[in-house]
């Protein structure tokens, strides 16, 4: 069987992959004077530059209850930030991954999964250090956090898989077509837009018009950021019934992601 | 009946070239028609490896030899398992330790310590292996002064001596070597020839390809001689090697002979003189009268001259010189310089034989220069580097010409022959 044998394959690379995830941690501001630091900057300058555009000089037109002022917009953003930035991190690093450890696919016997699940992994855990920042923030502007918190521990589940379907894809495409990396660097811009992360879901226009607000709903990343969003800033149970079918979605996506990666891998020593 | 080690049954590799054209129609129906799978096909095959079947004993030492693209190196990664052949079994015992590149997987921004755990772990040790081992990579490279640097701070011999002390100490039963020994320093590469040696004291298969044959032809039981993806040729290493070499010398005079045809126009800063005594023709031949344009260094020679006088002369005489690659004279005489003085040089066609009896030469090309000349100097006609030959030896000795020679020892002195 496809799975029983690929989890073989993965839980025996686990020291492999743990120590893989972990160079990749050290080695990625090995050499920068704030070094570590820069996995918290990143994400806090970013969060910052969307609170002026959008927050200050764009204000929204329409109002939500929950997002009055600057600050509580910004927080709201900064929840929706950080799992984009582990997501679409995962996916352009996994454009690159098999083509930067060529020298492993083709001078080592080398289960190459286990690059495209370094990636995630890595960008994984970045995202988990960005967590204490985003709780300090919550604790310094006086927005109450609830227990509904734990509820993210499953979207994050949810969004592993998702995430590491669409990187095999991406990893292993892009192996044959370099043109999927240009391409799919523009397909995240457009899908940063078309999902609620500097918008609520029930942002008036959204709400609307039909056709967009069923585009949402069809975008699997609505349903993970909105996750987020519930259980850190609305404080309030994420919507269950539209995360089960997410999680169906993510891991349906992650096995086809898998299985086209292992059907194509042998031919990547070739390519790459 | 002996323990095979490693087994390959018929092996068939392809290698697929994709034109452009054919990899933007290959994505185009691959998302439009969903024909990913079916699409991946070739448009020109290559075989690198064609139905190869193979047997090695446990215990063995083999060296593959055989020209570049004659799928040595891919034979040698079907058997470490990094290629998956289009056709065939492999079926090796034991673990493999495969010193293709050295150092692949190293991470340029972390140190020499970090890196040897992920690569041992990369080559398949448990991190309590590589501790207990960490104290013998370190000395085997000789990097204990440099191992907390990052490895891009790193000379290249000292990353390759970091990847071969990694690769050596997985401890393999298979242990598969890729021409890795070419690019070390003077002073590792015996080093390393003698891990490999102790490999094979305590009975590992090694498989070892390589285009140094004098390392082959010292260091294996066997050899195997590729060409275009098939073996030609498996037994006792110095015949495969000979063999080998004889057929690489006969591709290059044939190849030789092609290239004279081409250049068969005289070049004037290569040749000049009045032609008053014109030399035709130059051949070079071995003692048994056979154009050839390699000898080894044990061989004769004979440099044959067709002369044409077109008058006649009392002042005349012959000369020969003998250039190597780097354009130093190796040898140079002449008539006038062996006492011969001109008396008469009837008009009309001649032959002027010299004979070398033994070349006495080091590896290389060589150039021989001819001359027809008067007494004081003046040329008739003089040939600068237009004819050349080449030295083939399996000596590696320095130099400018080998000199006749012999070593003696006393009883005291022994050594071990290899």
């Amino acid at each position: 069987m496809f799975i029983i044998e690929k989890i073989k394959t993965i839980y025996r690379s686990r020291l492999l992959i743990s120590n893989l995830v972990s160079r990749e941690l050290k080695a990625r501001y090995r050499g920068s004077v704030l070094g570590f630091l820069w996995t918290f900057l990143n994400p806090l300058l970013l969060m910052l530059v969307y609170t002026l555009a959008f927050g200050i000089i764009l204000k929204p037109r329409y109002p939500i209850p929950e997002l009055k002022t600057a600050l509580d917009y910004s927080l709201f953003l900064f929840t929706g930030l950080l799992p984009w930035i582990w997501f679409s991190s995962s996916i352009i690093e996994a454009g690159n991954v098999l083509s930067i450890h060529g020298a492993l696919i083709k001078k080592v016997l080398f289960p190459v999964e286990v690059l495209p699940i370094m990636t995630v992994t890595a960008n994984f855990i970045n995202f988990l250090l960005g967590l204490p920042i985003l709780i300090l923030f919550f604790i310094i502007l006086g927005h109450p956090l609830t227990w509904y918190v734990f509820f993210s521990i499953p979207v994050m589940i949810i969004q592993f898989f998702f995430t590491l379907g669409l990187a095999f894809f991406v990893a292993a495409l892009t192996v044959h077509f370099k043109d999927v990396q240009n391409l799919i660097a523009n397909l995240l811009t457009l899908w940063f837009f078309g999902t609620p992360i500097i918008y609520p879901f029930n942002f008036e226009p959204i709400l609307k018009s039909k056709i967009i607000k069923t585009a949402l709903l069809l975008n699997p990343f609505t349903h993970i950021v909105e996750g987020y969003q519930y259980s850190f800033f609305f404080g309030s149970l994420p919507h269950w019934k539209k995360l089960s079918v997410t999680f169906i979605v993510s891991l349906l996506f992650f096995l086809a992601g898998y299985y086209f990666f292992d059907r194509v891998k042998d031919t990547f020593a070739e390519e790459v | 009946m002996k323990e095979i080690a490693i087994s390959l049954r018929n092996i068939v590799k392809a290698y697929r070239k994709y034109s452009s054209k054919h990899r933007f129609n290959t994505l185009k129906s691959a998302f439009i028609d969903g024909t990913i799978f079916r699409d991946f096909k070739p448009e020109e095959v290559f075989m690198a490896v064609n139905n190869v079947s193979l047997d090695i004993e446990k215990g063995k030492t083999v060296g593959i030899i055989g020209e570049n693209g004659s799928g040595k190196s891919t034979l040698l990664k079907i058997i470490a398992g990094i290629i998956r052949p289009n056709r065939g079994t492999v079926i090796t015992k034991g673990r493999i330790s495969a010193l293709i590149e050295l150092g692949a997987g190293f991470h340029p921004e972390i140190s020499g310590r970090e890196n040897i755990f992920i690569n041992g772990i990369i080559l398949g040790l448990t991190k309590k292996e590589i501790k207990e081992k960490y104290d013998e990579i370190v000395r085997f490279a000789e990097l204990e002064d440099f191992i907390e640097q990052p490895v891009k701070t790193y000379s290249s011999g000292m990353f390759m001596r970091l990847g071969f002390s990694v690769a050596i100490n997985v401890n393999p039963d298979i242990l598969l070597v890729d021409e890795v020994l070419a690019v070390g320093d003077a002073s590792f590469v015996p080093k390393c020839i003698d891990k490999i040696n102790e490999f094979k004291r305590s009975g590992k298969t090694i498989v070892f390809v390589s285009h140094d044959l004098e390392t082959v032809a010292r260091i294996t039981d066997e050899a195997i001689w590729m060409k275009k993806g098939q073996i030609v040729m498996r037994g006792y290493p110095r015949q495969v090697v000979d063999a080998y070499l004889q057929d690489i010398s006969e591709k290059e005079e044939s190849k030789h002979k092609e290239e004279k045809k081409e250049e068969s126009v005289p070049v004037d800063n290569k040749r000049w003189g009045d032609k008053s005594v014109e030399i035709i023709s130059v051949k070079i031949k071995d003692l048994t009268g056979k154009e050839k344009f390699i000898y080894s260094p044990e061989d004769g020679m004979i440099v044959e001259l067709e002369v044409k006088a077109n008058e006649e002369k009392d002042d005349f005489g012959f000369g020969i010189g003998i250039l190597n690659g780097e354009g130093h004279v190796v040898y140079g005489t002449n008539t006038f310089l062996e006492n011969l003085m001109g008396k008469k040089l009837k008009k009309g066609l001649h032959k002027v034989v010299f004979k070398i009896s033994k070349l006495n030469l080091i590896n290389g090309f060589y150039f021989i220069d001819v001359a027809s000349h008067s007494k004081d100097g003046t040329p008739y006609d003089y040939h600068h580097l237009l004819h050349k030959f080449r030295v083939d030896s399996n000596k590696r000795d320095v130099g400018v010409y080998r000199m006749n020679h012999q070593w003696n020892f006393d009883d005291g002195i022994e050594f071990r022959k290899y």
